[in-house]
């Protein structure tokens, strides 16, 4: 509480101390808070942008045949739909919650570089607003899947530069937003807090930093080879010039699959923190989730040609990828097993980030046993590019990757505004969602073994009602979030007053919960002691 | 946070941070390279091999026969009709075959067309030698001119046994740009 006064205070008294007014405060943003702010809230509407281009599909889909939009428009929405969720909306948030909460757990003052931190933010609107303005251009949005494989996505229309470029600032914001992250963490930890000794967010945000910056690169470099191969008459992936069209996918997913982990190791940062808050126990096995993690983040790098078995690869790379994906299965199970011992005994309360969480735990576990059997070379042959492999992913990334960042916010919202939000309408936000992520999910592993393929506007007669089923859950997932952002919003304006520990389990632990609710504006200018 | 020393080792970290980044960005084009040494080492997708068959000889064996598949595809780019004589055919291994193509240039002007051969399973590619191949070398054709096409091989009696049906295949591309 000192220090909210020492801040109130010296707003008085001198103006660099405290916001600035109007929108300046916003587009000069250098505090942490507020580049974190800013990040959610845009990851927040992307989350809307990309939701409402799956409902186009999911309508579409509702029934067999074609009724609403044409196949090309059917396809950009598939397309657009992949690179706003993951550039947009899952990546944003998580850099978002690093701004705020990695200077508030390690004792920092703010991020190390206030101004690189601005610039990382602030290029995202214009890069998104030239990814969303393709839809307007002659030749319509790219439609050749987020995975650009050429030589489909050099028949992109004039889209083609733009998606490009907006690529390319996506990939310049995560790395600038990397560097950051790691610059604070090394540098800028509190007297005495060692590596091992810091939370466990902060461990698997420093492990994804360094993700970021080693393979963000490497999608720029493949994106700028599908520009020379357009306009400068190279022949990277073109086979008429002794080029190879499936090196674009080696290159692609040797970024691809850190990428994977970008998107979910931070998740599995914030599941180690709720977990043991709410079960009044600590994290069972801290090290081995450190470990776990590093290890995860290694085999990462050797396991990406698993996304393109049937290209006609060597039996011995085939047995080579399919292993290493296998192994993946240990360190993640290391993981599944700590949190579970950590609930084990507990003493359990279900307030809404502990529901998401275990709701997390449990259904990031389904999509990780579909993706060990999607692991295995000769089942793979039968489900590549059907809808089983659309279901596998969207298992780790919306009740995976999305849920996590639900409970993230519902976790540490009462500490950012200072406000306890409507418990009862953030459960009901939790069970709606909860219920309507299976029932739009659950049923396309069905259709996937069926047989019916991705990526396709109209489908055979028999997988009409499992469809319907789908159709029906994403409209129910999605109109469910409308309360989520009611609930938010009405935290912001007001509410309860939060304490400074906002949780009565009597351990939320870490030096967040050392700071008033909402933390001053300036925290930690004096770094605190770590036992 | 103003105090230098920090400051100092924020902007060091940062530029190393930096250098790693442009490494990664460096690294993405060394894939190149890399892929083709690969490829090479591995021999998939090797086409000097391809040439060097040419003197490829091998005993007849009368009692297996291969089935070879003939299949063509024209890219996006160009306009071609190229189509196989015959959809299949069946060989001996050790004996040297025949397959023909037909291939109309359907604009109206001289082009110079290359096309390029590819054999599944994967694993039967080092055991069918082309000796002769209009893939071997650009194959010019003026406005509207048909042509057909021969491609002379021997199957490997070396052949895995499980393998009894084999796909060869030819995109033929407009060989303009590069020429």
């Amino acid at each position: 509480m000192a220090h909210a006064h020492d801040a109130h205070a010296a707003h008085d008294h001198h103006d660099d101390h405290g916001p600035a007014k109007g929108i300046g405060r916003w587009l000069f943003a250098t505090n942490h808070k507020d580049i974190g702010t800013l990040y959610m809230l845009f990851s927040l509407l992307m989350f809307f942008v990309g939701g409402t281009m799956a409902l186009v599909i999911r309508a579409e889909l509702f029934q067999p045949g074609m009724q609403l939009v044409d196949p090309m428009f059917f396809n950009q929405m598939t397309t657009m739909h992949a690179l706003i969720m993951i550039f947009g909306a899952v990546m944003p948030a998580f850099v978002g919650l690093a701004n705020w909460m990695i200077p508030l757990q390690v004792g920092a003052p703010d991020m190390a570089l206030p101004r690189m931190n601005n610039f990382s933010f602030w290029i995202l609107p214009f890069a998104f607003t030239m990814l969303i303005g393709t839809l307007f251009v002659p030749g319509g949005a790219p439609a050749g899947g987020w995975t650009m494989y050429p030589p489909l996505s050099q028949q992109t229309g004039e889209a083609f530069p733009m998606l490009i470029f907006a690529v390319h600032l996506m990939g310049a914001s995560s790395i600038m937003g990397a560097i950051n992250v790691i610059v604070t963490i090394m540098n800028m930890r509190a007297p005495g807090m060692s590596l091992l000794k810091m939370p466990i967010f902060v461990w698997t945000w420093l492990i994804t930093a360094y993700l970021l910056i080693a393979v963000m690169p490497v999608l720029a470099g493949a994106v700028t080879m599908l520009l020379t191969d357009h306009y400068f008459g190279t022949t990277f992936f073109e086979a008429a010039g002794g080029g190879d069209p499936v090196m674009f996918q080696h290159i692609f997913w040797f970024f691809g699959h850190p990428e994977v982990y970008i998107m979910i190791l931070p998740a599995f940062g914030i599941v180690s923190e709720i977990i043991p808050t709410f079960s009044r126990k600590p994290l069972f096995g801290y090290d081995a989730m450190v470990y776990a993690t590093a290890s995860i983040a290694f085999l990462s790098f050797i396991v990406w040609a698993h996304h393109m078995f049937t290209v006609g690869m060597p039996l011995a790379g085939q047995m080579f990828f399919m292993l290493a994906t296998m192994l993946i299965a240990v360190p993640t199970g290391v993981k599944v097993f700590n949190w579970t011992a950590t609930m084990f005994k507990g003493s359990i309360s279900f307030e809404p980030p502990m529901l998401f969480a275990i709701s997390f735990l449990f259904l990031f576990t389904i999509g990780g046993f579909s993706g060990l059997m999607l692991a295995i070379v000769p089942a793979d042959f039968q489900y590549h590019d059907t809808y089983f492999v659309v279901a596998h992913f969207h298992y780790v990334l919306v009740p995976g990757a999305v849920f996590s960042l639900m409970a993230a916010a519902y976790y540490w919202l009462p500490k950012w505004t200072g406000h306890m939000y409507n418990m009862k309408l953030a459960k009901a936000h939790f069970w709606l969602s909860t219920i309507f992520v299976n029932v739009l999910f659950f049923p396309q592993h069905f259709l996937g073994l069926a047989g019916m393929p991705r990526r396709i506007p109209d489908y055979s007669t028999q997988f009409a009602d499992w469809n319907m089923i789908s159709s029906i859950g994403a409209f129910g997932f999605g109109l469910s979030q409308l309360l989520f952002v009611y609930v938010i919003v009405a935290c912001i304006r007001g509410g309860e007053k939060a304490s400074d520990k906002v949780w009565d389990s009597g351990r939320p632990h870490g030096l967040e919960w050392t700071l008033s609710s909402p933390p001053p504006y300036h925290s930690f200018e004096t770094a605190p002691e770590v036992k | 946070m103003t105090d230098a020393p920090l400051k100092k080792a924020n902007r060091s970290l940062t530029r190393q941070l930096w250098i790693f980044a442009a490494g990664s960005f460096a690294f993405g084009f060394a894939l190149v390279p890399l892929y083709n040494v690969i490829c090479d080492v591995t021999g998939y997708g090797d086409r000097t091999k391809l040439v060097e068959a040419s003197s490829f000889t091998a005993p007849e064996d009368k009692n297996r026969l291969v089935t070879i598949e003939l299949l063509s595809d024209s890219p996006a780019i160009g306009d071609w009709e190229f189509r196989p004589a015959v959809g299949s055919l069946e060989v001996h291994p050790g004996r040297l075959s025949e397959a023909k193509f037909y291939a109309r240039n359907l604009r109206n002007q001289a082009v110079v067309a290359q096309a390029i051969p590819s054999i599944a399973p994967l694993q039967a590619t080092k055991y069918f030698h082309k000796t002769e191949c209009f893939c071997f070398t650009p194959q010019p054709f003026e406005a509207q001119q048909e042509r057909e096409l021969t491609v002379r091989f021997i199957v490997d009696p070396k052949l895995p046994v499980n393998i009894d049906r084999l796909t060869l295949s030819y995109v033929m591309y407009d060989a303009k740009s590069t020429s």
